[in-house]
């Protein structure tokens, strides 16, 4: 259990999937002009991370590593090498499932998210949590908390950078640093803050 | 088309880059910048996919129908990416190793799939080709330039040849650490973005609110 804990808690803050990763910065960058959108958007991919994390970990152990389909007869058979296209198939399914349930039950999120919605689909930060947790062999309850938490770490990313940016757009900035170029700086510095976590023995 | 091949190809360079200016494909152009090396690796690597993936799927345009179309986009790039990981396990094991997660993420990376969402659906195979590649290298030309910043000013070398030789091995340079950690990234690119931003104004967004000077009287 305390296992647990520590991962979840580093999940978040040491190596939060946003800024020490930079998973997901498309999409971080360009929808972090409002904090209700940032918000919505944050909590759909926590919901789909918590998903496709565990979904993902259960294909693995039972189906694609290297002797994992022994209870089919089949002891001898590695299909690592599958993993990228299941997963993404895995994810790509979620998604499109997920936006069928917003437009019936909450269309105002819906139209908030718009065109980000299927990118979630293409969004680092999923895929990368389902790789993350291949390359660190977590178990399944391992691969719940990581999920979870990562999401949540995500979340918490781009509803800070949003309430930022709310701020930042009356102040006087330099032309070609409008837009874009202002909002890498700032994310720099969230990152550099976000650091100090890294210090935190766990 | 009016467009011709070559500024289809040079375009995306400068005034229409990727990076820069459509905000696609930051994830990996942030996270492994900091050796040339591996810059290298991954730029080429992203190159060939997205000219490849935006070929195949521009031959495919016909068949596939629109509601569906992500996910056999999405199968079309995960095999194309399977291949390089595969390649590179065999013949470059030590930058595999060091990029890691990143060659899978090739298959969310946007520009892929922005380039193919966009332009693949829409163009003869061949021209997707050029577009493809185009983006590809405006891709890897951003983070060439970023690798370069950060592993010259970083560590002192390009490639990993020695320019600046360092303190530590007895030379004169103090390089700056900061620049080896992942922040530092953001503001190579922020400052990049400036630039060109003040080089080609044309780029600049607009301000949502202006300070006014009122009269004092």
């Amino acid at each position: 259990m305390e296992g647990l804990i520590s991962l979840a808690v580093k999940a978040v803050f040491v190596e939060n999937l946003a800024l020490s990763f930079f998973l997901g910065m498309c999409t971080f960058i360009a929808v972090s002009k409002k904090i209700s959108t940032a918000m919505g958007l944050g909590a759909s991919v926590m919901v789909v991370q918590t998903i496709t994390v565990p979904a993902n970990n259960l294909i693995l152990n039972y189906l694609l590593a290297p002797g994992a389909l022994a209870w089919a007869g089949f002891p001898d058979v590695d299909l690592t090498f599958l993993g990228l296209i299941s997963y993404i198939g895995v994810i790509a399914a979620l998604v499109q499932i997920l936006e069928m349930v917003l437009d019936k039950y909450f269309p105002p999120l819906y139209n908030a998210l718009g065109v980000f919605l299927p990118l979630i689909t293409v969004n680092c930060a999923i895929l990368g949590g389902s790789l993350f947790m291949v390359e660190r062999a977590y178990d399944f309850p391992e691969a719940l908390t990581y999920g979870v938490s990562s999401g949540f770490g995500w979340a918490l990313a781009i509803t800070a950078m949003a309430g930022v940016r709310e701020k930042l757009k009356y102040s006087d900035i330099p032309d070609g640093l409008q837009g874009l170029g202002i909002t890498f700086i700032t994310a720099g510095l969230m990152a550099m803050a976000f650091m100090s976590f890294s210090g935190v023995k766990l | 088309m009016v467009q011709t091949r070559k500024s289809q190809l040079v375009d995306p360079l400068i005034d229409n880059n990727p990076i820069t200016l459509q905000v696609l494909g930051i994830c990996s152009a942030l996270a492994v910048t900091s050796s040339l090396n591996v810059a290298f690796v991954m730029a080429l690597a992203v190159t060939l996919v997205t000219g490849f993936s935006s070929m195949f799927i521009s031959m495919l345009r016909n068949q596939i129908p629109g509601s569906i179309r992500i996910i056999v986009q999405m199968v079309i790039i995960a095999s194309l990416v399977i291949v390089v990981d595969q390649l590179l396990k065999a013949y470059a094991y030590e930058i595999s190793k060091t990029l890691s997660v990143f060659v899978g993420l090739i298959i969310t990376n946007c520009i892929v799939m922005g380039r193919a969402e966009a332009f693949a659906m829409k163009n003869p195979p061949v021209d997707s080709f050029i577009d493809g590649i185009g983006n590809g290298l405006g891709y890897g030309l951003i983070l060439m330039t970023v690798g370069v910043v950060r592993e010259l000013f970083g560590s002192g070398s390009l490639f990993g040849i020695t320019i600046l030789p360092t303190v530590n091995n007895g030379g004169w340079y103090v390089p700056n650490g900061l620049l080896l950690l992942p922040p530092s990234a953001f503001f190579v690119i922020g400052l990049l973005i400036w630039a060109l931003r003040t080089w080609k104004p044309k780029q600049q967004e607009d301000r949502e609110y202006r300070i006014q000077s009122v009269e004092a009287h």
